[in-house]
């Protein structure tokens, strides 16, 4: 398939998905349940794919992504708190998305630089201990509310906002797909494959790991602060490891490096408990399977025997149309 | 002042020596394996909880309940390990990491099902009087832990060192191709390690729910990022550095926790963690490991 097709017709499903919701919200097809779920399966759909970034193209796990949405939420927050009278809101949603985003990103280079030394298991435990002291930095400041919270956002980011969010949405998927695509991308999917190849190229393999890291950092900061606009209220409990885990199971059954995929995943998981009620006690068990289950499969004979059965088949249809 | 700074590593050697059972367990697992055992930690708290179940529920004899335990957690160790990390031994890193990280989240969500998020309280099982030595008081649990896991080290130490079965691990964890062709049977020296190592947890488990007397779904998560640092410190793979690394480990938070600040004990054993990685990843007693492509 062509690039210019290919752009066509994702351009087309947005369109698409765009009228659709539009249609939807105005007409008032939706009930309150479901209409409260718009936001957030937008702000899930940015965490993914963000974090995709780094899970499936660096190839790194990181456990502490809840922890770089929480520092976007708080700080956009506070930004759209303090600037709410003074500005015209839409100045002050951009104003808090981009102070958001880059105390994140500050936050990853703070500390991507020590950590992305390491490699694997490492720093899969290294992050998740970051994100835990994150979480209680935030709880023992006065600043952010403490453990009560903060309260009082200007409720920016609500569905009566979705056209704003879902440009920012599409933005955060153009970015991450033109940055995967890009010679800097492709740098980064080489020190995934083999990184003392990588280094014997030539590549920076620390100056490519810590720009992934904080663009995916960034980009986590966004979709924090359209979480804030949309609740209103934020409190460091909501950003646990509980959190970092739900995004990971995202990318993980979007199938690692997918972007399509970890955006399907974020639609379906955030959109699922809400539909099924009832199921909340057994959801996050429900994540647990998916993650083993699904690395399993990855794994095992089965996969790799349909795997080669769509290879041999493709090579048929080629041959065919030569 | 002096006596408060011998109380205070009293505290610090209990604690650190249950950190040095759990990091016992990681660094053998790692050893062998070669993958971090995320859910290692948890296995603690399935340890804690049947404990609860087998005296607190079903009132049977402590010995008894203790010696179920250990069983239970060791036989769900080699469980875990035939299910979930056997088809995975030739998969990526990456793949092994998330299935175990996988597997402490169903654990811990299988005990939230089961015993729901309220804490239980659960009275201590070990009985037994203070000993106060001039100004110093040490409690008879802090006697007990100390007993039990130097016992349970030497113990370990002489397995591994003298046995036959030990010597299998040792020679599996040097080249498990070479291993093989000598006639160890692979599959069943891992398997006896991951039981060895989630005994060790069980009695872990039992000591540190002695200690802090009440039951969550999440208790083994901190104790078990504790131990994994403990392990790290020591030098991941080698069996005296978890020892030296969980005792190590256990002074500078009680020490931290006493002079410095509840709060922030936490943060700073996660710095050490950082520290000693960024110094010397080997760890104190690990073997430096050249890469090779």
């Amino acid at each position: 398939m062509g690039n210019k097709k290919k752009l066509i017709i994702n351009g087309a499903i947005a369109a698409v998905v765009y009228a659709v919701v539009m249609i939807l919200i105005n007409q008032g097809l939706l009930s309150r349940q479901m209409m409260s779920i718009i936001i957030p399966i937008c702000v899930y759909t940015m965490l993914a794919v963000s974090l995709c970034l780094v899970v499936g193209f660096l190839g790194e796990l990181s456990l502490g992504h809840a922890g770089f949405m929480s520092v976007g939420a708080y700080t956009g927050a506070l930004f759209m708190i303090r600037t709410q009278e003074v500005l015209p809101s839409i100045v002050s949603l951009i104003g808090g998305l981009l102070v958001g985003g880059c105390s994140a990103a500050v936050m990853g280079v703070i500390i991507g630089v020590p950590v992305l030394r390491l490699k694997g298991d490492y720093l899969a435990i290294v992050t998740l201990g970051f994100g835990e002291i994150i979480k209680s930095v935030i709880n023992s400041m006065s600043v952010t509310g403490g453990a009560k919270g903060l309260s009082k956002i200007p409720l920016l980011t609500t569905h009566r906002s979705f056209t704003a969010v879902f440009i920012l949405v599409l933005i955060v998927i153009i970015v991450v797909a033109n940055l995967v695509n890009s010679r800097h991308g492709r740098a980064v999917q080489a020190v995934r494959d083999n990184y003392i190849a990588a280094q014997a190229v030539g590549i920076p393999v620390s100056r490519f790991k810590t720009m992934a890291f904080v663009v995916a950092a960034f980009l986590a900061g966004m979709a924090g602060v359209v979480y804030a606009g949309n609740i209103g209220i934020l409190k460091p409990v909501q950003f646990d490891y509980n959190m970092s885990i739900e995004i990971l199971v995202m990318v993980v059954l979007g199938g690692m490096g997918n972007i399509r995929g970890a955006i399907i995943a974020a639609v379906i998981l955030t959109a699922l408990p809400e539909v099924l009620r009832g199921t909340s006690d057994y959801r996050m068990l429900l994540y647990a399977i998916v993650l083993i289950a699904m690395m399993l499969f990855n794994n095992s004979g089965i996969k790799q025997r349909i795997m080669e059965k769509r290879n041999v088949n493709k090579a048929d249809k080629a041959k065919k149309e030569a | 002042m002096l006596s408060g700074i011998l109380e205070q590593l009293i505290n610090g050697l209990r604690t650190g020596s249950i950190y040095a059972l759990i990091a016992l367990g990681y660094t053998m697992v790692y050893g062998i394996a070669k993958m971090i055992n995320f859910a290692h930690g948890d296995i603690i708290m399935v340890g804690a909880y049947s404990l609860y179940v087998t005296i607190g529920m079903m009132g049977l004899h402590p010995v008894i309940g203790i010696l179920i335990t250990i069983a239970v957690c060791s036989i769900l160790g080699v469980t875990i390990e035939k299910v979930a990390y056997k088809p995975l031994r030739k998969a990526p890193p990456l793949s092994v990491l998330i299935t175990a990280i996988g597997m402490s989240y169903l654990l811990q969500n299988l005990a939230l099902l089961i015993f729901k998020a309220t804490p239980i309280p659960f009275g201590s099982i070990i009985r037994f009087p203070a000993v106060s030595i001039g100004p110093i008081n040490i409690s008879g649990i802090t006697i007990v832990t100390l007993i039990v896991t130097t016992v349970s080290m030497v113990a370990l130490t002489f397995f591994i060192n003298k046995t036959k079965t030990g010597r299998a691990m040792r020679a599996v964890s040097e080249d498990k191709d070479a291993a093989e062709l000598m006639g160890i049977n692979v599959n069943r020296t891992i398997s006896q390690t991951f039981a060895i190592g989630s005994g060790l947890a069980a009695i872990a488990g039992i000591l540190f729910i002695s200690q802090y007397e009440t039951l969550l779904p999440t208790l083994g998560a901190l104790p078990g990022i504790k131990a994994f640092v403990a392990a790290v410190l020591g030098g991941i793979g080698s069996i005296p550095g978890a020892m030296l690394g969980g005792i190590i480990l256990g002074i500078i938070e009680s020490l931290s926790k006493a002079y410095i600040s509840t709060q922030l004990a936490d943060a700073i054993v996660f710095g050490v963690l950082v520290i000693v990685l960024l110094v010397k990843p080997s760890g104190l007693l690990g073997k430096k490991k050249t890469e090779k492509v």
